[in-house]
């Protein structure tokens, strides 16, 4: 039977700026080597009409994301999203996560390994 | 227990470590007296709980293998990378003894102070200084281009400086009732990655969108904010002057501007004859009148008004001066001579820039320019934040004049969600800075008359208490008008970050007698010193920060080896050099700096930060109608005159252009194109990387992992024209020199222009010379000149060369690494 997923993270990367800082806030939490971790940040150029182009970023939760479990039992947030300098990430039930997609866009929801 | 063992510090960052301008609360989670974690403080009201990379990477850096840990002293040549450790002791009487030989036989001057970017450190390295009896405290960069300049150029017109209002001044901050979010914000020459220059956290930025503030991004790069911009000017490097007045003559002809504001607040009505193009100062009509008194044409009584700028005040009541025209008016000796309002000579020069000729000159499209200022000049309130682009070009004040001009006759001024004064937390002043005079200084004014520069550029002697660094590279070689023997450089990486023509600033410190380095790692520049002192990080010592609001404290949560502050390494060495030292201990002194607040050092780190209150000048809003600027509580400005100067009188007086204007940098396609043949590319230098601050961090991994390599963007057109493949390692060549870089193929950047990574060396490369851990191999300031600082002696090309880039042929060239 596979798990049933619960929680997740939303990302609204209309505002995610690159920052890097849920890369190395999840590094330092579990002390990951460099190189390694529950995420990374993607950059997206995308070319648009009029010699325009759109710079975009985009966390990614990667096979090392435990959506940080030992924090939440805690009562804490994740530790990228504490940090997350944008706030532009949300952890939460998928559920709810997936209503607040619906009210703006660019937006994803994660749903890591964990 | 291992509870037990555990505490959390709450303290704040500034300087090293994360390297930053600061102002973060953070949680240093400590156990068995080592660094275990460091979070964002979610109540502090600055970051609420955010942090960036480069904080989140102290752990790994605080303890860092290579971290200096003990004084060290050169055995051998410099460069050789000989060092033998040596106790705190010894290295103060070895510093005592050589730096007291120089000051006995040639004089405090020639010892040069070095400081980097002004972080806790300026006011620690001036105590030195100072109490050595040397004026020559030196920023490092080729015309101090870097924030001191804008801020001199805004006080010269303001008398006070100003930043974007994103309600940092508020504990409540965006809720607070009595702040409104900007309709419009111009992010001009700034990228986010950046995070927090000028003292300003970046992301509140973001937090500012959100709440539904619009953008208009100002950048020949593609950046985070171009992209999500209402209007994106994609402006040629250097050419910011000729935007903003092109912005003005939109924003004059259209009538968009505060025509009360203007008639109220600024100059504009003052006078100024045609004939010689100075000021009427009222002393050229009335026998006995004072020179610091200005005339306006009163349009009630049809004659001239003396205004009284000791008074803030006309001479008569019922005056209506006249905002625009050109009258005759009599002087003392009975001539006549035609004179013109301030506001028809500004008006004029705006004139100059018709929105044609400023695309001509910008490269940006006519429509964008007057969609912009009119976007900007209807939206109440709009706001404008800046970046060092603006410093970094040698018309940096006329520069930044006409973008001040912006706020000023729109009325955005001190306003929520405009452009809002900013003083230091509760006028709380620890040294000389533009705008303040702080308790740190030298003993008489007679010692600062040896200060380098200060008899030549005007700024030097009202707001930037510097030595003209360009000017201060020349005298090191040519010894006039007196030799330079020591230099004593704290927090700064000339050779690999700071110092334009680096291979320069190597020679210069060779010809030295005495070099003193204090750092947290060996870098190329600590390899070139006598000493080598380890200094502390920001979690390993107690101090302040009142730059600008809350104030707040830093406070000790770890020792490392035995590294001290740069406050507590100076404090030393300071009482030995003066008798006459009031402090005792370093509490006493933040005690005395902090005075105003009511605080005791003590109480203000029980507290961690405090506001100053309503009312204070240090606190917002309207202050000008409030008389909160001047000491004399009077409505107004601290300018001569009292009122915001459109038309300078101190640059009148410095005799330099009075009015805003652009000109044109020295090594553009305009300027120079027959360059343009060989270095076809405009090179602009200093793309900010989220994991670096400038030459620091190379050496911590999880950032190192970020932006391995030194990288030059490049488009791809210009890019397949070269035949140039992402990721190729390329030379980046001018007439001054070249250096490696790999490029970036990105869309960011347009195809006429490359844009050049800074501060590269490589802690894993051998640190003794030739390698000085290979910082020849990719330092761009090698294609970037000294000398070509402004004519009052601020900014620099920094941001607009000219430049070739061709493949790295590893047949002919060897390993690249190994080419030098």
């Amino acid at each position: 039977m596979p798990k049933q997923c619960e929680y997740g993270l939303l990302i609204d990367y209309e505002y995610c700026t690159g920052c890097y800082t849920c890369q190395v806030a999840c590094a330092q939490e579990y002390n990951w080597p460099a190189g390694m971790g529950g995420m990374q940040v993607i950059e997206v150029v995308q070319k648009l009409p009029n010699d325009k182009a759109y710079l975009a970023y985009l966390p990614f939760p990667t096979e090392l994301c435990i959506l940080c479990a030992p924090r939440t039992k805690k009562g804490l947030e994740p530790a990228c999203v504490q940090h997350c300098m944008a706030a532009c990430m949300k952890y939460g039930r998928i559920e709810e996560l997936a209503k607040e997609m619906s009210k703006k866009p660019r937006m994803v929801l994660w749903v890591p390994r964990s | 227990m291992k509870r037990e063992r555990r505490k959390i510090v709450r303290t704040t960052t500034w300087s090293a470590g994360p390297g930053c301008h600061g102002g973060c609360g953070v949680l240093a989670h400590i156990e068995d007296g080592k660094l275990v974690k460091i979070e964002g403080d979610p109540d502090h009201p600055w970051n609420q709980g955010r942090l960036c990379a480069r904080c989140l990477a102290m752990t790994q850096y605080v303890d860092h293998p290579d971290r200096l840990t003990r004084p060290l002293k050169r055995v051998g040549e410099r460069g050789e990378g000989n060092w033998q450790e040596i106790s705190w002791d010894e290295a103060f009487d070895l510093i005592e003894q050589k730096m007291g030989a120089i000051r006995e036989q040639f004089g405090p001057e020639s010892m040069i102070f070095s400081m980097g970017t002004g972080r806790d450190i300026g006011a620690w390295i001036c105590m030195l200084a100072y109490a050595f009896g040397s004026p020559n405290v030196m920023f490092a960069l080729s015309g101090i281009a870097c924030y001191s300049p804008r801020i001199a150029a805004v006080d010269t017109i303001q008398g006070d400086y100003c930043i974007l209002d994103a309600a940092q001044w508020l504990p409540q901050r965006y809720d607070d009732p009595q702040y409104n979010i900007p309709e419009c914000l111009l992010v001009w020459g700034y990228n986010i990655p950046a995070t927090c220059p000028d003292n300003v956290f970046g992301h509140w930025i973001i937090d500012l969108m959100k709440r539904g503030t619009k953008i208009v991004a100002i950048d020949p790069r593609l950046s985070w904010f171009a992209s999500r911009a209402k209007h994106w000017l994609r402006l040629r490097p250097g050419t910011d002057g000729a935007l903003a007045m092109g912005l003005l003559n939109v924003i004059v002809n259209e009538k968009l501007y505060d025509r009360d504001f203007v008639e109220q607040w600024t100059n504009a009505p003052f006078l100024v004859r045609t004939d010689t193009g100075k000021l009427v100062r009222a002393s050229d009509l009335v026998k006995g009148e004072s020179s610091d008194n200005f005339v306006v044409w009163d349009t009630a009584g049809g004659k001239p008004v003396v205004w009284d700028s000791g008074k803030v005040a006309y001479r008569s009541a019922g005056v209506k001066p006249a905002l625009d025209g050109a009258y005759e008016i009599g002087l003392l000796d009975g001539t006549k001579v035609p004179v013109k309002t301030v506001w028809t000579v500004f008006c004029e020069e705006v004139n100059h820039y018709p929105v044609e000729r400023v695309s001509e000159i910008t490269w940006v499209p006519q429509k964008d320019i007057i969609d912009t200022a009119r976007f900007y000049a209807t939206s109440k309130p709009a706001s404008i934040h800046w970046g060092v682009p603006i410093d970094m070009t040698p018309a940096i004040t006329p520069t930044a004049h006409a973008i001040a001009n912006l706020w000023c006759i729109t009325g955005n001024l001190d306003i929520p969600g405009g452009n809002v004064i900013s003083r230091y937390a509760f006028d709380a002043v620890a040294y000389a800075l533009p705008g303040a005079k702080g308790i740190i200084k030298l003993a008489s004014k007679e010692a600062d008359k040896k200060r380098i520069g200060a008899d030549r550029y005007g700024p030097l002697n009202k707001f930037i208490w510097r030595a003209q660094t360009d000017l201060v590279l020349d005298q090191i070689f040519t010894g006039d008008p007196y030799p330079i023997k020591g230099m004593w450089i704290q927090a700064c990486n000339p050779v690999a970050g700071i110092g334009l023509d680096p291979k320069r600033w190597v020679e210069a410190l060779k010809k030295l007698d005495f070099v003193v380095a204090v750092d947290l790692f060996m870098n190329p520049t600590t390899q070139l010193a006598d000493v080598v002192l380890p200094a502390a990080s920001f979690l390993e010592k107690d101090s302040i920060r009142t730059w600008w609001i809350p104030l707040q404290s830093i406070n000790k949560a770890i020792s490392v080896g035995d590294c001290r502050s740069d406050i507590e390494i100076n404090f030393e060495l300071t009482k030995r050099f003066d008798p006459n030292f009031r402090w005792n201990t370093i509490h006493e002194l933040f005690d005395e700096i902090i005075k105003p607040s009511g605080m005791t050092f003590k109480e203000l780190q029980e507290k961690g930060w405090a506001f100053p209150p309503q009312g204070h000048p240090s606190a917002p809003y309207h202050r000008f109608e409030k008389g909160l600027l001047r000491p004399d509580g009077k409505p107004g400005f601290q300018t001569p005159s009292g009122k915001i100067e459109l038309y300078s009188s101190l640059r009148e007086e410095w005799g330099l252009e009075p009015i805003a204007h652009y000109e044109e940098p020295p090594f553009t396609p305009v300027s120079r194109p027959e360059l343009m043949k060989e270095y076809p590319l405009i090179l602009s230098t200093g793309r900010r990387s989220p994991a670096y601050f400038h030459t620091e961090h190379r050496n911590i991994p999880w950032l190192r992992a970020i932006d391995p390599d030194p990288v030059i963007e490049i488009h791809p057109e210009t890019a397949a024209s070269l035949d140039i493949g992402h990721g190729e390692w390329v030379w980046v060549e001018n007439w001054l020199g070249r250096c490696t870089f790999k490029a970036k193929v990105t869309l960011v950047v347009p195809p006429w222009m490359v844009m050049a990574t800074h501060g590269w060396w490589f802690p894993e490369k051998p640190g003794s010379e030739p390698s000085l851990f290979g910082v020849w191999e990719s330092n761009v300031n090698q294609l970037i000149p000294m000398g070509f600082q402004g004519k009052d002696g601020l900014g620099a090309p920094i941001k607009h060369l000219l430049c070739k880039v061709y493949k790295v042929n590893r047949r002919e060239d060897g390993e690249h690494a190994q080419a030098m």
